[in-house]
């Protein structure tokens, strides 16, 4: 057994094995940092920004840093918290996010971090871009919502390995493209699975909206990352 | 000197609308008009969207009775899920109307007790201050009490259903997304009373008894009061039966005689129009076998105890009886007879959720069919104010083309203007001085259909009424606020 690496997170003494990021030691050690790019399993690229930590006074995104011994990070100071909360809101404003009639509504992670750190309304002006909605066979496309984390981009593929969704354009315009060829031979499983990885309401497999009641769904009963937090 | 008056907002009412009275040199009303003044667009921005999104969406243009246009809308998208409305497993379909009842009975309690009772206790001409549902809390305790608790009890009923009280998501298209566990349903049956469905139901009848005792110490006003001829309309079951969830679109005429005789509301158009009028943003609907003059119609409580046949719940079907035989069963063409048809269907409503809470079905476990896909669909459904159409048609890739919505409120567009020209003939042509009172009235006439204009024009808000006097070259002469 190697030794395990010692490091602090807001002040309390923290403990874990070698080679995990910042967002996976923290987790080890019952702590919530949010994450909405990440997903466990695939590959972490830190574009959200919404780990953000700060690691000897520096910021840093938890879901790409490795932990490293004697790593002093802040991760609920109000510095940190106003800056994820920054970065949400700026996430709400830049899109059209209208979450009483969407059917993510109560799966969206989006929603619930709005809901965690209590934004009621957000401190830049919206800028109501227009989007549309792209149907494909086995699903629509709601551009209206994209967060562009890119987690449908690493997480569906071909069975022969070619990957269906990818960016496309740069900047204020960056948008998730879909190849239609590859897209019309996704299965059921796959593309449910596209739903199910997408933080927000932006891949809607057809036909199954509103099966899950209110009162079932995954932040009804309890808040993102009180998972996490009940095993301290 | 001619005078315009303008009731602005018109009070105690669903979303925001004005009337507008044209007074001539001697003071004698020139027109009289409803004008609903809030505009929404739903028709507009649901398309595009996919098609199982829309019950979910298109409730949400209205807060009181959100119900009506969730299930307008499922039902609407049954058919474009290939699943018939009378094809649904019989949990999914007893569920949703378990859920409506629970709004009639909850929009019907907040319609009474809240926004009407205060003028029938205290009178058109009582001092404004206490004419509001505080007031009636102060000196109608008990009353005020069973209408805030009759609201509640439907209201429960709908997030038992639903989700939520308000803007819930259980009807989907081919179905439901849940039935009610042994629990829920007890809560309703067995709770310790008052809050138990035969307390309601007993309260229910209670409330037609009141409205019974005002009437029989009011009889000429609550008679005579805008008392006018009209054709009527709403869904019947086929069998003639009172229906609020579902069934075939029936039309009389003042008299009786049918003019829609049961037709499949899958072909509306066929059978209504819509006209566009220069002052309002409410379409006036008509009948087209009589033209845009002669074809207009009420819906709502009246119109659907003068359609149907009978009431299929015994202590509503009673109370129907006597109803009936105060017009001679003849149809009812009194305006605030209305609030005897709401309490009325207030109690079937009752009585019908008893029964479904009583139903092995309300608690099973089929929830949804699948069928061929279609195009295109209409859902009809009888909202608490009357006859709701909802026609969608999609594209190929599932997305919302087209959208035509006629709410009940709009179908009662004209009723409303002839309310209030035969009210402001009556109480404030030639009168020497215009009082609160005397628009009052105006408003009593509206209140008495339960508008909802957010609805009807597919803004929610409240601003103090306000009185503007014109003369006839449109200068403002004064302006009163309450």
């Amino acid at each position: 057994m190697p030794d395990k690496i010692k490091f602090t997170v807001d002040g309390k003494e923290c403990q874990a094995e070698a080679g995990l990021t910042i967002y996976e030691a923290a987790k080890a050690n019952g702590i919530y940092i949010p994450v909405l790019c990440h997903f466990e399993g695939l590959k972490p690229v830190g574009s959200c920004r919404i780990c953000s930590v700060r690691v000897n006074g520096r910021w840093m995104a938890a879901c790409t840093q490795p932990v490293t011994p004697g790593m002093v990070i802040e991760n609920s100071s109000p510095e940190v918290e106003e800056y994820r909360k920054a970065i949400i809101e700026m996430l709400f404003v830049e899109g059209n996010h209208f979450c009483p009639a969407c059917e993510k509504s109560g799966n969206c992670e989006l929603q619930a971090l709005a809901y965690r750190y209590q934004i009621m309304v957000p401190q830049f002006p919206y800028l109501f871009p227009k989007k549309e909605i792209e149907a494909f066979p086995k699903f629509l496309l709601e551009h209206n919502r994209c967060v562009q984390c890119q987690r449908c981009i690493r997480a569906i593929q071909t069975p022969d390995g070619k990957k269906v969704f990818a960016m496309k354009n740069r900047s204020g315009r960056v948008r998730i493209n879909v190849d239609r060829k590859l897209a019309a031979r996704l299965s059921d499983e796959q593309a449910q699975k596209a739903m199910d990885i997408c933080p927000v309401g932006a891949i809607l497999k057809k036909e199954v909206g509103f099966r899950v009641p209110i009162g079932k769904r995954k932040y009804d009963r309890q808040p993102i990352g009180s998972d996490i937090e009940e095993k301290k | 000197m001619s005078r315009k008056l303008t009731i602005e907002p018109v009070t105690r009412v669903e979303g925001h609308g004005k009337v507008t009275i044209q007074l001539d040199d001697h003071g004698k009303v020139a027109q009289a008009r409803f004008h609903v003044v809030e505009f929404r667009g739903f028709e507009r921005f649901v398309q595009g969207r996919p098609y199982w999104e829309i019950p979910v969406l298109v409730q949400r243009l209205c807060g009181i009775c959100p119900v009506s246009h969730h299930l307008a809308g499922a039902k609407a998208m049954d058919i474009i899920a290939g699943v018939a409305p009378e094809k649904l497993t019989p949990t999914a379909e007893k569920i949703r109307r378990l859920m409506h009842y629970g709004q009639m009975l909850q929009s019907h309690a907040l319609h009474f007790f809240h926004l009407a009772s205060p003028d029938l206790l205290f009178g058109f001409d009582a001092d404004p201050a206490i004419r509001n549902i505080i007031g009636v809390a102060k000196s109608h305790r008990e009353i005020a009490v069973k209408g805030v608790l009759l609201r509640k009890f439907g209201q429960e009923i709908i997030k038992a259903t639903a989700g939520k009280k308000i803007h819930g998501t259980g009807a989907i298209p081919g179905g439901v997304n849940k039935s009610l566990t042994p629990e829920e349903r007890d809560f309703f049956l067995k709770s310790p009373a008052p809050f138990n469905i035969d307390t309601m139901i007993d309260w229910a009848q209670e409330a037609i008894q009141l409205f019974k005792k005002l009437h029989a110490e009011n009889k000429d006003v609550l008679d005579n009061f805008a008392h006018f001829p009209s054709n009527h309309l709403s869904l019947v079951r086929k069998d003639g039966a009172l229906d609020f969830y579902h069934g075939v679109l029936r039309a009389v005429d003042a008299e009786g005689r049918k003019i829609l005789n049961d037709v499949d509301y899958q072909d509306y158009l066929k059978y209504i129009g819509e006209e566009v009028r220069n002052y309002s943003y409410m379409k006036f609907p008509y009948l087209k076998k009589l033209g845009k003059e002669k074809g207009w119609y009420r819906v709502g409580p009246i119109a659907r105890l003068n359609t149907c046949d009978f009431i299929p719940s015994p202590r509503a079907q009673k109370e129907f009886e006597e109803y009936k035989a105060y017009t001679g069963g003849k149809p009812n063409n009194m305006t605030l007879h209305s609030h005897w048809a709401r309490l009325i269907e207030a109690l079937h409503a009752a009585e019908v959720i008893k029964e479904l809470l009583n139903d092995k079905d309300i608690t099973g476990d089929n929830l949804v069919k699948k069928g061929k896909k279609k195009h295109e669909g209409v859902g009809l459904i009888e909202a608490p104010r009357g006859t709701l159409f909802h026609h969608y048609r999609i594209n190929d890739d599932d997305q919302v083309t087209m959208a035509n919505l006629i709410v009940s409120t709009t179908n009662n567009n004209q009723a409303y203007n002839e309310a209030v020209r035969l009210v402001a003939e009556e109480y404030i042509s030639e009168k020497p001085e215009i009082t609160e009172g005397m628009l009052n009235r105006v408003e009593v006439a509206i209140r008495a259909y339960d508008p909802c204009l957010s609805c009807a024009t597919h803004a929610l808000g409240q601003m103090p009424l306000e009185v503007e006097l014109y003369d006839s070259k449109g200068r403002l002469l004064d302006r009163k606020r309450k």
